[in-house]
């Protein structure tokens, strides 16, 4: 076999040399330009995650354990993604004062989103799980109103009261009001299914049909609803309204009759 | 406390204002009937220039009545009926049903206190005795009715003529039986419908949501989803009716926590399916916590342990919920394999 430099003068020689030097060009190219995109963007993910670690060995680890693996006094954060942390934190809900009682209370959010974020961050990284909705997913636009009402009624109801406000359940736990909730956390609370809420998966549950009961919700049980018949009493339903006309409208009643027998018409008080 | 301390008007001995039929106190009647108290003028009675301004309040009282009912029309006509206005303590509320409620409250309320406005300060006020008598009617009057009685059923020759009689009193007897009958065109007898749904072998599961075929992929531990037999559309005709029987509600619990041996049978990988119609009166159940596996029913709180069998563990129902039995067909599809076993819903008379 002749040595390569003998075809050097080879009249396909420049060509040969050409393609080499660009595949050479793009290969290289390839393996460092988008790893070293990748590799900034991890930068920032694993500052968020060791961030968040922090936080979470503060906030969490008590209950949940150190990894995340969860004690007796809280279950395994494994797998449970980041959507399941942004609602829990960012509702007030955890960090819990304690694991006793019927159910975790809403309260106020001690956190701010960017610490929520890292912590986020930081669950996501135990266990793949359902990250956090953007904007476009519980936003109004394209939602269609009359199906979430349906959707709602079919699967939500049941709990939450026609118009979201909230009901009973056993033993103490109760589901509680919709009202005032942030479109983004109902939508999170429907795919993370928390404490003994059942899940709604996107496999059950579509991304669409989310999204149009988070815009059904908003046109019934929001601060511009419009209520017809003006004192919703609660929103609660028949019972309410006819408690409330037994009682007040009845005792009104009663009362000014007893005050008109009361009061003789006589000249002469006695 | 002696006589001296009661007002006047309230001692028993004023009899001399002829109101008490008995006015001494006798053997049989140990007390005395104290009587009414002498009748008191109002100031109406006494000073003309008030018993006017009470007329002319009565007046005022029907005229504002009369100017809240044409208010009512014209707020019927004048406002658009979807226009919303914003009301304190009230909300946001219709307009027009506001302004209706609130004109032709005014106009009953007025005629009302008008009316006992007059009645307390303008009509007589004398109080008036009105004596109780027997409600039995007097010897005389019941003998004559007894008479005409006799004398009628002789003329009628209802006791002579018993052909005539007895034939009568079938004839009386039969005549409601008609409406007994009638009775029966209520509607067809159920036969054997609340024995069975529209769930067979090989039917497909069909979410509720999105009408489309469940995996057992798309079913996750701890959420919970509605179905619906395959083939039953929502527009269908009759589709209340079957789906008040079919309804079908799946969870997915872990094998290990599943007490219930047949229900680890029925199930696939941990989904089981269970009747969404309550044992007890048939409310839809599904108030479903999916850390303790129990299913709350709204109505009477009825609670079932999905993870033991749909056990009952609280409340009046009185039999578990139904379970069907599902598998995955050869296209990875969830589907029933066959019908419940016993009836869901309520029980009834002949359900055994």
């Amino acid at each position: 076999m002749k040595k390569l430099s003998a075809r050097r003068r080879h009249p396909l020689a420049a060509v040969v040399v050409l393609l080499l030097a660009l595949a050479a060009t793009g290969g290289l190219y390839a393996a460092f330009a988008p790893a070293g995109k990748a590799q900034a963007d991890e930068t920032a993910q694993s500052l968020a995650i060791d961030e968040g670690k922090k936080l979470y060995a503060v906030g969490c680890a008590s209950c949940h354990g150190t990894g995340g693996q969860g004690t007796s006094d809280g279950p395994s954060l494994v797998g449970v993604g980041a959507a399941a942390v942004d609602f829990q934190v960012a509702t007030g809900r955890m960090p819990a004062a304690t694991s006793q009682g019927a159910q975790v209370p809403r309260k106020k959010n001690i956190y701010t989103q960017a610490q929520i974020d890292q912590l986020a961050a930081y669950i996501a990284s135990l266990g793949a799980g359902p990250s956090v909705p953007t904007e476009e997913q519980y936003g109004p636009e394209g939602a269609d109103i009359a199906k979430g009402g349906e959707l709602f009624r079919n699967n939500c109801a049941q709990c939450h009261n026609f118009t979201g406000k909230g009901g009973a359940l056993t033993k103490g736990k109760y589901a509680p009001t919709l009202e005032g909730v942030n479109p983004k956390h109902i939508y999170e609370a429907m795919q993370t299914g928390p404490q003994n809420m059942p899940s709604f998966p996107d496999t059950t549950l579509s991304e669409q049909n989310k999204k149009d009961i988070i815009a059904y919700l908003n046109a019934v049980n929001s601060d511009e609803t419009e209520t017809p018949g003006g004192m919703e009493l609660g929103g609660i339903g028949p019972v309410a309204e006819g408690l409330f006309g037994w009682i007040f409208g009845l005792g009104t009643l009663i009362a000014i009759a007893v005050w008109v027998a009361a009061r003789t018409a006589k000249a002469k008080k006695s | 406390m002696s006589s001296q301390d009661i007002p006047e008007e309230n001692l028993p001995a004023a009899q001399d204002t002829g109101h008490g039929a008995l006015g001494v106190a006798d053997e049989k009647h140990p007390f005395a009937d104290p009587g009414l108290p002498p009748h008191e003028p109002r100031i109406q009675d006494i000073d003309e220039r008030a018993a006017k301004r009470s007329e002319r309040t009565v007046a005022l009282l029907f005229t504002v009545s009369m100017l809240a009912t044409i208010g009512f029309i014209a707020s019927f006509v004048a406002i658009p009926h979807d226009k919303s206005i914003y009301v304190f303590t009230l909300g946001h509320i219709n307009a027009m049903n506001f302004a209706l409620g609130l004109t032709l409250g005014v106009a009953l309320f007025c005629i009302g206190a008008g009316a006992v406005h007059w009645g307390r300060t303008l009509m007589s006020d004398h109080e008036l005795v009105q004596e109780r008598h027997p409600i039995e009617a007097p010897a005389d009057v019941r003998a004559q009715v007894f008479e005409d009685f006799r004398q009628g059923a002789k003329e009628s020759q209802l006791g002579r003529r018993k052909l005539i009689r007895n034939t009568m009193f079938g004839a009386m007897a039969m005549v409601p039986l008609s409406g007994v009958v009638l009775l029966r065109d209520l509607g067809p007898l159920p036969e054997d419908k609340l024995r069975h749904t529209l769930w067979r072998k090989g039917k497909l599961i069909v979410n509720m949501n999105t009408n489309e075929p469940l995996r057992p992929s798309d079913v996750a531990v701890g959420s919970l989803t509605f179905a619906k037999p395959e083939g039953l559309e929502e527009h269908d005709h009759g589709f209340q009716n079957e789906i008040a029987k079919a309804a079908l509600m799946l969870v997915r619990i872990q094998p290990e926590d599943i007490k219930d041996k047949r229900e680890l049978e029925w199930s696939h990988e941990g989904i089981v399916a269970y009747s969404k119609i309550c044992t007890h009166v048939g409310c839809p159940i599904s108030l479903y916590e999916q850390q303790t596996h129990h299913v709350l029913c709204p109505c009477h709180q009825s609670t079932f342990d999905l993870s033991d069998g749909a056990r009952v563990i609280f409340g009046p129902a009185g039999h578990p919920l139904p379970q069907l039995r599902i598998g995955v067909n050869d296209e990875g599809y969830l589907e029933a394999l066959g019908d419940f076993e016993e009836p869901v819903g309520p029980a009834f008379w002949e359900r055994g």
